[in-house]
């Protein structure tokens, strides 16, 4: 089976995350990692292509110079290849853009899935997945807690179950497809230290908008369909009342919301 | 004045509280128009108009034997039937997983800009649709605008008190729909019915009382004390993980995204995945015997002690109170 992974490189959420002046996500001042939800991608793609013998998985990325780092963790995770675009013009650009700049790289590639993960940490809309899957004309999969693959060959399909409010729904779907998986899914693995030594001779290739036939218009700060008018950091919630319990926290939690007429 | 459609969350036609909160960003923008998808409008005309629909578009049922992309067709169809993109105002969904990408992909038909997770909508200053979004578990607050074709925008619930107006019932205009094979080729085979609490839906409860890891796994007191408050109950993901709780009770990033006016934490330590699901509480309690738990910075009024401890007394007192 040939498994394309869509991974994304993050501002680490520990970290001081920030809004950078042109009211980008600031990329460049703070520590990146691979999307902790993307590892979930990685980790099924990993499991399918165990279970499949002959398969690859291609870790595909769109994003700076940094990025690389969430391919090479795909890669010592035990993913074959990586696909990096990194194009000065992609920067600012909106989950339309970089659905398209992740279309027409995949469309690169040959494949029977492409697994994503449910959401960016930082910024993310849940919304690449579904807009990928329009860009490629690919039956849309989203939010699988479950997945398996039933058959072989053109009758293939992909079951998923796919946790709603009132229901858990199984949903099927013909193959290729695009499948986004949650953290529900799986456990994903650490790199082990041979992974580690065996990603750097991995190959990664790096591709611009120019090699994809994108023109740099079409994407970036730019070419976004909103703008932001502004930005307000919060401010700090004040600092509250904290009682230590001695025998009467309940009681006293209790006057508190009747004060704010809560009870 | 231009319509502006309205995507109803309903169960069997009972209507969910996030669209009459819907209808009412809706009447800001222009005439409320629902979009019904499925069976029983009937049991829904009514609290429609309540909330100020004066028109709406029923679809058939169909479109939800399939995922996204069905959905999505559909609301490209009412599109059409209403006049076209350009005779509209907006489009607002609500901001749920399905609801966000059906949002984006009806957007890309439209050749349109999309907002996911607005917490406030309003006409921008010279035409055209103005938002809030909370960003970085709630952090920060970003203000934006729509520049491109028609506005689709998706809604958190709980942002705005819904307004009654004094309307009456509508006749339903029915719009057909013909689904394309792609959308027809992600087909719903089977819905397994979850068991109901009884409780409150969690999005749209006034008031949330979570337990995490610190409950050990035993969420009675958790339970007690929300139902003699009338609350919904939530979960961390520790929580959640260890098979205490339901995944659709979770609290966070990668669960429920809340935002009630009050919500009691207990037994959580306030990690940043966590806050990100509830920093917007209007009123925040914890509970922890660690008084060190970073959930305390966000507290309004916080209790250090064992909640195996705290809450029955909270319970006895607040149904005293109640009595
Ligand atoms: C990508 C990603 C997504 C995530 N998404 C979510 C999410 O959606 N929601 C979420 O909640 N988490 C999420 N997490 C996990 C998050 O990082 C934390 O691990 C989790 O929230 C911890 O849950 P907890 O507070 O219940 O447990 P802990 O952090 O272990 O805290 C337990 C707390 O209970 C207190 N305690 C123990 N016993 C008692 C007692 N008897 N009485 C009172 N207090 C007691 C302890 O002092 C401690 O503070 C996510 C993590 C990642 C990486
Ligand atoms: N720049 C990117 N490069 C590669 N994959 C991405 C990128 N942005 C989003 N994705 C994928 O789409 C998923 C959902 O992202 P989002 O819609 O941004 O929340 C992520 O988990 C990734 O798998």
């Amino acid at each position: 089976m040939r498994i394309v992974v869509c991974v994304k490189h993050v501002p680490d959420a520990q970290g001081d995350r920030r809004f950078a002046a042109d009211h980008t996500v600031d990329r460049a001042g703070v520590d990146g990692l691979l999307s902790e939800l993307d590892e979930y991608a990685v980790e099924e793609a990993l499991k399918l292509s165990e279970a499949n013998d002959g398969s690859t998985v291609t870790v595909v990325t769109v994003g700076p110079d940094a990025a690389s780092d969430a391919v090479r963790k795909a890669l010592q995770m035990g993913a074959d290849a990586g696909v990096h675009v990194v194009d000065d013009a992609l920067h600012g650009s909106d989950a339309f853009a970089t659905s398209l700049v992740l279309a027409k790289a995949i469309a690169t590639l040959e494949y029977d899935v492409v697994v994503t993960g449910m959401a960016s940490t930082d910024a993310g809309m849940s919304v690449v997945p579904a807009l990928v899957a329009d860009r490629l004309g690919l039956p849309q999969v989203t939010f699988a807690g479950s997945l398996s693959i039933e058959g072989d060959g053109p009758g293939a399909k992909v079951v998923i179950e796919r946790d709603g409010d009132t229901s858990t729904e199984v949903v099927e779907s013909a193959l290729p497809a695009l499948i986004s998986v949650t953290d529900q899914i799986n456990e994903p693995r650490y790199p082990s230290f041979k992974g580690i030594m065996a990603a750097k001779k991995k190959p990664v290739t790096t591709l611009t908008l120019a090699d994809l036939g994108v023109d740099a218009g079409e994407v970036g700060l730019g070419a976004a369909w909103t703008t932001v008018a502004g930005v307000t950091q919060r401010p700090p919630r004040a600092a509250g009342t904290v009682v230590t319990d001695e025998g009467d926290g309940g009681a006293k939690l209790v006057e508190f919301l009747a004060g704010a007429k809560l009870v | 004045m231009a319509q502006v459609l309205v995507l109803v969350d309903h169960v069997d036609g009972a209507v969910r509280k996030s669209t009459s909160e819907l209808l009412t960003f809706a009447a800001r923008l222009g005439e409320p128009a629902a979009v019904f998808v499925g069976d029983g409008y009937d049991n829904a005309a009514g609290s429609l108009a309540e909330f100020g629909a004066t028109a709406v578009y029923t679809v058939p049922a169909e479109v939800n034997d399939y995922l996204v992309l069905a959905k999505a067709e559909a609301l490209a169809a009412v599109v059409e039937a209403a006049g076209g993109a350009s005779a509209l105002a907006a489009v607002l969904v609500p901001s749920s997983a399905e609801g966000k990408e059906i949002a984006a992909r009806l957007a890309l038909k439209l050749d349109s800009g999309l907002i996911t997770d607005a917490i406030d909508v309003r006409a921008a200053d010279g035409g055209g649709v103005a938002t809030s979004q909370a960003a970085f578990a709630g952090g920060f607050t970003v203000d934006s605008t729509v520049t491109r074709g028609l506005p689709v925008v998706t809604v958190k619930p709980n942002s705005v008190e819904p307004q009654p107006v004094a309307g009456a019932p509508v006749d339903a205009t029915p719009v057909s729909v013909t689904l394309s094979d792609l959308a027809k080729a992600v087909k719903v085979v089977e819905r397994k019915p979850k068991a109901k609490s009884g409780r409150p839906d969690l999005t749209e409860a006034a008031i949330v009382v979570s337990g995490g890891r610190g409950t050990n796994g035993d969420f009675s007191k958790v339970e007690a004390f929300a139902d003699v408050l009338g609350a919904a109950v939530g979960a961390s993901r520790a929580a959640v993980d260890s098979g205490w709780y339901p995944h659709s009770n979770q609290v966070g990033q990668t669960g429920k995204q809340v935002s009630p006016q009050l919500y009691v934490a207990c037994g959580i330590s306030g990690a940043i995945q966590h806050r990100a699901g509830m920093q917007t509480s209007k009123t925040i309690v914890a509970i922890n015997k660690d008084a060190e738990a970073p959930i305390f910075e966000l507290a309004d009024f916080g209790v250090v002690g064992d909640l195996f401890a705290v809450l029955p007394q909270a319970t006895d007192e607040a149904a005293k109170r109640k009595a």
